[in-house]
């Protein structure tokens, strides 16, 4: 595009048509600028006032109280077990939601009848809703649910899943992940289709197998794909609310009280507004933290067809 | 070819074994929902009941204002998704095509919205919507959703969308003496027909799903959406009452399922040429 100069310095015509597609601009970015200005920096501000005062809730007074909630950070007992059950879960989600997209997509980036319906199969729970998927799968892992019926017809004496600490972040994972598998299915399907087929028939006429073949072809052509499934995998572990109040409420203990859950219970189950406030941006800290990580990492690892 | 077809076969059974997690939890759901409240935990367990019942169905209407909340769920999810489709496609365009001062920076500025976790906004947009009288209303869940969250996610897969879309055809039309918003609306949007699928489906089940929102905002059962609803069915002992609840957990479900099912090329496809790849 040329860049239209703008009308001379003394020029009769203030509304150029360079100068209408800059107001356009604006305009057409003002909704979205707005939402995020209103809905997100300011409330992010307000959160930050927040952390540094403490406020009773029933009389509305704040008094500031500048870094205590930050020092009472390192006080919380409570603090550690959280963060290595956000640690467990974030990890533990990303780590099989990631490899299990992977090994679908690859087993269906071929041509045999019936592709389609198990296609559409994989990906259905991501159309059922968070909250019914979730109950569903709290009845099947009760003590007398159907997964240890069915472990009882071929002689296992399962676990009570839901109410022991490793089981229970085991059960909230794997609800998680075959609930929203199906999305980066769908997107390691598109990128394993975008991989040109000279490659593969290169490599096959120099004689490469298979496993070569993934780890040397495909893995580094889809790696853009992966990272950017990654990450987005990871945030929305990190805001996985619904599905741990619905399944596990925390527990047992403080097994599975991730960071989110953590928040909601200091800020609305104890009205702790301005510690609240503090795990949340420790929240954020870890959100902003991770998107650079990766970016970096992206730089470094991820190989691009320019 | 005696052995391709061996392994085609292998390959149809491995799918199958796999997909038992992804399939069954629905079946059993669907099925459950019609048993009689004691065969519910039945050992072994089990698919099939000699005596299908619809009481549930009809008691998940009569404890709870359902239909109600039902209807809450669906106006919502669809004006999110209408408000996203508009507001994401305007900004997205002007991101991707229209250059001017601070275009970068702003971009950059409205990226922050997909980072920042609605945990951490919550408490204080509680506070705003205090203050502007909209607790117990829906104005929070529409708005937020709209403007904020999904919809700064919808923005970047247009920008993405359109900076991808050949520029000839814009300037052809720039050259019939044709405004910006005549070229967004007559020429651009018709080609976007893909991402928007894409936003659309992405921006429904995020408004679908909401849960803390909900939880957070709305205190009256009239108000309630579906998500927070199917988590009230307990008697007035704070007993659940399985069957109700998986009756309406049916229902919320199927519709989606079935939508999905017969427009399935259209999801799988939006997805796929989300630019998010």
């Amino acid at each position: 595009m040329t860049r239209t100069r703008a009308a001379g310095p003394a020029g009769p015509v203030f509304w150029t048509s360079r100068r209408r597609d800059v107001l356009t601009g604006y305009l057409f970015i003002l909704p979205q600028l707005v939402g995020v200005a209103v809905f997100v920096l300011l409330p992010v501000g307000m959160a930050i006032w927040y952390s540094v005062n403490d406020w009773n809730v029933f009389t509305g007074k704040q008094t500031f109280v500048g870094g205590e909630h930050y020092a009472a950070l390192a006080d919380d007992p409570q603090l550690p077990k959280v963060l290595l059950a956000t640690l467990l879960f974030s990890g533990g989600v990303v780590i099989v939601n990631i490899s299990l997209g992977l090994l679908i997509a690859v087993l269906l980036n071929r041509r045999f009848r019936g592709v389609t319906v198990f296609r559409t199969l994989f990906f259905s729970p991501v159309v059922v809703s968070v909250v019914a998927w979730t109950l569903v799968w709290g009845f099947l892992l009760q003590d007398n649910g159907g997964i240890n019926g069915l472990l009882g017809t071929i002689g296992i004496d399962g676990p009570n899943w839901l109410q022991k600490g490793d089981t229970a972040m085991v059960s909230v994972i794997l609800t998680q992940v075959v609930r929203s598998v199906g999305i980066n299915m769908v997107l390691f399907l598109a990128a394993l289709q975008g991989v040109p087929r000279e490659l593969y028939e290169a490599a096959r006429i120099d004689g490469a197998n298979s496993r070569t073949v993934f780890t040397r072809i495909t893995l580094p052509m889809i790696s853009p794909t992966v990272l950017l499934t990654a990450i987005v995998t990871v945030a929305g572990a990190l805001q996985s609310f619904a599905q741990i109040a619905v399944l596990t409420g925390g527990g047992p203990g403080l097994s599975t009280t991730v960071l989110v859950y953590y928040v909601f219970q200091q800020a609305f189950e104890f009205n702790d507004i301005g510690y609240g406030s503090t795990l949340a941006l420790m929240l954020l800290s870890f959100v902003m933290l991770l998107t650079l990580l990766q970016w970096q990492l992206r730089r470094k690892w991820v190989f691009y067809e320019d | 070819m005696r052995t391709d077809r061996v392994r085609s076969v292998l390959l149809v059974i491995a799918l199958s074994v796999l997909a038992i997690p992804f399939v069954v939890p629905t079946v059993w759901m669907v099925a459950a929902s019609v048993k009689p409240l004691a065969e519910i935990f039945q050992a072994p367990p089990s698919l099939w009941t000699d005596s299908p019942t619809l009481a549930a169905y009809r008691e998940a209407f009569t404890f709870q204002p359902f239909a109600r909340q039902y209807f809450n769920s669906v106006y919502i999810a669809v004006l999110v998704t209408l408000i996203t489709l508009l507001v994401s496609s305007l900004a997205g365009y002007a991101f991707a095509r229209i250059r001017f001062p601070g275009a970068n920076a702003l971009f950059l500025v409205v990226l922050t919205g997909m980072l920042v976790p609605s945990e951490v906004t919550i408490v204080p947009l509680f506070q705003l919507f205090k203050s502007a009288g909209m607790i117990n209303t829906h104005w929070p869940l529409i708005l937020v959703t709209a403007l904020a969250g999904p919809c700064v996610l919808a923005t970047f897969i247009m920008r993405q969308f359109f900076i991808a879309l050949p520029v000839e055809l814009e300037e052809a039309a720039r050259l019939d003496g044709l405004g910006r918003p005549a070229i967004w609306w007559r020429i651009c949007l018709p080609l976007a027909r893909p991402a928007l699928s894409a936003v659309a489906i992405l921006t429904f089940l995020a408004s679908w799903n909401l849960y803390l929102e909900p939880t957070v905002y709305l205190t009256s059962p009239d108000l309630f959406t579906l998500p927070q609803a199917l988590t009230r069915f307990a008697d007035s002992y704070g007993g659940p009452m399985w069957n109700t609840q998986l009756a309406a957990a049916t229902l919320t479900v199927l519709p989606m399922l079935l939508v999905f099912v017969l427009a399935q090329r259209h999801f799988i496809e939006g997805l796929s040429h989300s630019g998010l790849k």
